[in-house]
């Protein structure tokens, strides 16, 4: 690859992160359009990514975003409003720039399709149509401390003073009076006022409490950690504020600039650190928010505003505060939090991590042969090292799902928009982790989901209003983790699933007699087979009825599960089981008398004795009686091996195994316990093979084949109503 | 449909004449064949291979080669339409096939490899259209050792990954039924 060729990727890379980026910046400006902060990220990636064309040459993607670039500038510097409409045409923007950007680099000499010009022509007519209208000023910052009472004061160069004496302070021996005397040892008091707001008429008026409140102008060198000092022993008993004077204001802007960007600090931390705030002013603001949140999981509101509130510190300087907190953030993410490393070098190490693995199992195997004691140790060392490293290499091809569940956003608004509902999608759990190759792959089958949620699930705002529901419908999009799996939930509160609907449908197609006597889970698993689709008319988004068959086929290629649950006029859940990764899994190793075999462990349910004595064995039917429950049971060694050995039956074993709903066992010959299962390809030869998923190296060198249980299970209950079709009528789909 | 095949024999004939080759013989039931030596990975000596289940006779199974899993065809069900017995001279001849997902390791199982011929262009002769036992499309041509006729394999054809794949999901569909 030239030089030129890696930059290329690099600013195709980029653009793409930006875009993304972008759009996450211009969705969550809809909510909260004012964040000025979130406008110039918006800024910064059209910005970036103009001035990166223009290093290449790419004229239509730099005409293109010096229009918006410049939209977005006057935005920024608040000559124009940011609305709804804009917002669209911006989120229009993005997909623009992204489209020139693929057609610069795939053709790169060949001249704009006049689609592409044609649509890039509007866009720049819709981003300058809306000239300037001019936003209100925002309200100019006042340096007056406004007291309940009226008396304003405003002494430019002083310290201002509020001092809120409880009405228990004269009791507990504060004498206000003295803390004033003894603040002029520090400085000059400019100016005074006594107010009494809270004084009850008449009787009701205590002459032991306290009624007074003071704001004091105060002219002093001294720090505010000083003045404060002075009301130390008053802290319990009155509510003290100490604004800075104005004069300060400039000294703490240029200490909060000078402060050192080696890491992230908080707020609060950052102006006690310049002496802006004291630690007594922190903690009282902190424990402000505490209270504001309704919630445990609720955020309170932002510091710099109750700061601000309490009057413990001017806004610009909470601002310069929160800028170079977030420059901070941004230094430290561009220099060295992550480093961009090929997919397939990683791959690479993971196999490298996989083989020593299997090493180590056949050195433990010796180890144990040989009866090594001394060995044993070391080995028993490299052990715990190995699995560590197996474990980190793991984590690094993990990715958080957030990504993947943002970018869904998007689909839901314009979705939503094109069908006419008001659809909102909450999300929780985004900082989930798994394998980026499971990431890649669930994409696809989510977005299914989704649409099919948005589509069939969510009612139309007339009909939600009509059953009493609120006009805005939730997809909510969930992940967690679950003893070594990752389940992502859908739920919408739509319709949920017409049972009639679904039976009706499957008995047109034939999937189903109409004397069926399935349950009620059985029969939403129906959604699940090809070409069912109960709504009426097929839109272009969903409703051919192709689709969740692939769904779920998708998510059992990853080893997954994906189960559904609905309660009509409540809603549908969908819920999908994945593995965190596709390299490594636990397996469970069992042999029969030729070969060894691999079970995934999550599969497996139990094990039991194939003992003919308790559990009814009909070796015709090929059926076993397991506690009163029919169970179709598959003899591994036989079926694999058409031969048929004529080898004396040794003890045998079932291992009950389950796969969504369906239950089966396998007859084995040995069982030989869990097994880190290190997952190798079979390669293209046997893609089409049914029965085996993939293949391990052992210990000993030897390669156990790992079974893939779903198919074995419908083989199993194939084989079983084969022979005995009249038994089973009940569990036949 | 002969004159096609002719056509296509006589296009490789072309190509292999090109080429001074090296070629390692080997001993599939009894008959003598060869592969160009630049085909072959490496010869290794037959360890624990692990059966297949579900797959037609070709699959003699797969073995492990240094931590990957690579699958051995059993040359002489795939050419003569018999299995093969596993003796002690049996060796497992590694090539590499390309296809589009980049190289992939197949074994070939054959009874016993012989020696490296270097065979000059001028005795390398287009395959016969018929009085072969095995199908015409496996032979790449045929090469003259002194008074015999080595048949040169077309290792491409023999292992076809889509033939190979497709064969063992048919008969896979055929069992589970």
């Amino acid at each position: 690859m030239s030089e030129f060729d890696a930059a290329l990727t690099t600013f195709a890379q980029e653009s793409e992160e930006l875009l993304i980026s972008m759009e996450d910046a211009l969705l969550s400006l809809e909510s909260s359009p004012d964040d000025s902060e979130t406008i110039n990220s918006v800024f910064r990636a059209m910005h970036t990514i103009k001035g990166s064309a223009g290093l290449f040459g790419f004229n239509a993607i730099v005409a293109f975003t010096h229009e918006a670039e410049s939209v977005l500038d006057k935005v920024r510097n608040g000559e124009r409003a940011i609305d709804a409409e804009l917002i669209s045409v911006l989120l229009d923007s993005k997909d623009l720039t992204a489209r020139l950007i693929e057609h610069c680099l795939t053709q790169k000499d060949a001249p704009l399709p006049p689609e592409l010009e044609a649509a890039s022509m509007r866009l720049i007519k819709q981003l300058s149509g809306k000239k300037e209208t001019a936003i209100q000023a925002n309200e100019t910052e006042t340096s007056k401390l406004e007291s309940e009472g009226g008396g304003d004061i405003s002494v430019d160069g002083s310290w201002l003073i509020s001092l809120k004496f409880q009405s228990d302070a004269l009791r507990n021996g504060m004498d206000p009076l003295s803390f004033i005397r003894y603040l002029q040892t520090l400085g000059e008091i400019k100016e005074i006022i006594t107010l009494t707001p809270d004084m009850p008429g008449g009787d009701e008026m205590d002459p032991e409490s306290c009624y007074l409140h003071f704001k004091i102008a105060f002219q002093s060198d001294a720090s505010k950690q000083n003045i404060e000092s002075v009301f130390e022993f008053a802290s319990d008993d009155c509510d003290i504020n100490i604004l800075p004077p104005n004069s300060k204001v400039e000294e703490y802007l240029n200490l909060l600039d000078a402060q050192d960007e080696s890491h992230v600090k908080r707020i609060g931390e950052m102006l006690v650190q310049v002496g802006a705030l004291t630690q007594n002013d922190v903690n009282r603001a902190l424990q402000k928010q505490n209270e504001s949140r309704e919630s445990e999981d609720q955020p309170g509101k932002p510091l710099g505003k109750i700061l601000v509130e309490q009057q413990v510190v001017q806004e610009p300087v909470v601002e310069q505060a929160l800028k170079k907190q977030e420059q901070t953030k941004q230094k430290l993410a561009a220099e060295a939090n992550y480093i961009r490393v090929d997919a397939t070098k990683l791959g690479q190490l993971i196999n490298l991590v996989g083989e020593l693995v299997i090493s180590s199992a056949a050195m433990n195997l010796i180890v144990e042969r040989h009866g090594l004691t001394d060995a044993g140790d070391v080995a028993a060392s490299m052990n715990t090292l190995v699995s560590s490293i197996r474990d980190t290499a793991l984590e690094l091809r993990m990715v958080q799902i957030g990504e993947t569940f943002s970018r869904f956003r998007r689909i839901v608004r314009d979705v939503s928009n094109e069908l006419g509902k008001t659809i909102e999608l909450q999300i929780s759990g985004g900082e989930t982790e798994l394998d980026k190759t499971v990431v890649e792959k669930i994409n696809d089958p989510l977005m299914h989901l989704i649409r099919n949620s948005l589509d069939h699930g969510i009612e139309s705002p007339e009909q939600r209003l009509a059953v009493g529901k609120p006009a805005e419908g939730i997809v909510q999009l969930n992940a967690y983790h679950e003893s070594g799996h990752i389940v992502i939930q859908i739920a919408d509160d739509g319709a949920g699933l017409n049972c009639e609907k679904i039976v009706a449908k499957a008995v047109a197609n034939g999937l189903i007699k109409p004397d069926h006597g399935l349950s009620q889970q059985e029969i939403f698993d129906l959604i699940f087979a090809a070409g069912l689709s109960t709504k009426e008319a097929a839109t272009n988004l969903s409703g051919r009825g192709v689709g969740m068959d692939v769904v779920k086929k998708n998510i059992e290629a990853l080893r997954g599960s994906v189960g559904i649950d609905s309660e009509e006029g409540q809603g549908t859940t969908i819920t999908i089981n994945l593995p965190l990764t596709l390299a490594i899994i636990d397996g469970f190793m069992v042999g029969t008398e030729l070969e060894r075999y691999i079970i995934p462990l999550s599969m497996v349910d139990e094990c039991i004795e194939m003992d003919p004595h308790e559990c009814q064995i009909d070796e015709v039917q090929h059926y076993i009686n397991l506690r009163g429950q029919v169970l179709p049971y598959l003899r591994l060694g036989d079926y694999f091996n058409s031969r048929k050995s004529d080898t004396v039956k040794r003890r045998e074993s079932v291992v009950v195994v389950k796969s969504g709903q369906n239950k089966a066992g396998f007859v084995v010959d040995e069982l030989h316990g869990e097994h880190q299962t290190v997952i190798k390809p079979m390669g293209k030869v046997f893609e089409n093979l049914k029965g085996i998923t993939g293949a391990t190296v052992l210990g000993d060198g030897n390669v156990a084949l790992i079974l893939d249980v779903q198919g074995l299970i419908q083989a199993a209950i194939k084989n079983k109503t084969r022979s005995a079709n009249f038994l089973s009528s009940q569990r036949t789909q | 449909m002969s004159n096609l095949i002719r056509k296509e024999n006589g296009k490789n004939a072309v190509a292999v004449q090109e080429q001074i080759g090296q070629f390692l013989t080997f001993l599939v039931d009894k008959e003598n064949f060869a592969i160009n030596i630049l085909d072959v990975k490496e010869i290794i000596e037959i360890a624990n291979v692990t059966h297949v289940p579900l797959t037609p006779d070709y699959i003699h199974g797969v073995i492990n080669l240094r931590g990957n899993v690579v699958p051995v065809i059993d040359l002489s069900a795939r050419l003569k339409h018999h299995s093969a017995e596993v003796n002690k001279r049996s060796c497992i001849v590694l090539v590499e096939v390309d296809v589009l997902e980049g190289p992939q390791m197949i074994g070939m199982l054959v009874d016993e490899v012989r020696e490296i011929l270097e065979i000059p262009p001028t005795n390398i002769q287009p395959a016969p259209d018929f009085g072969t036992d095995i199908r015409t499309d496996f032979i790449q041509a045929m090469a003259r050792v002194g008074d015999v006729f080595i048949i040169l394999l077309a290792i491409n054809h023999v292992l076809s990954l889509e033939e190979l794949s497709q064969l063992s999901g048919l008969n896979n569909e055929q069992l589970v039924d």
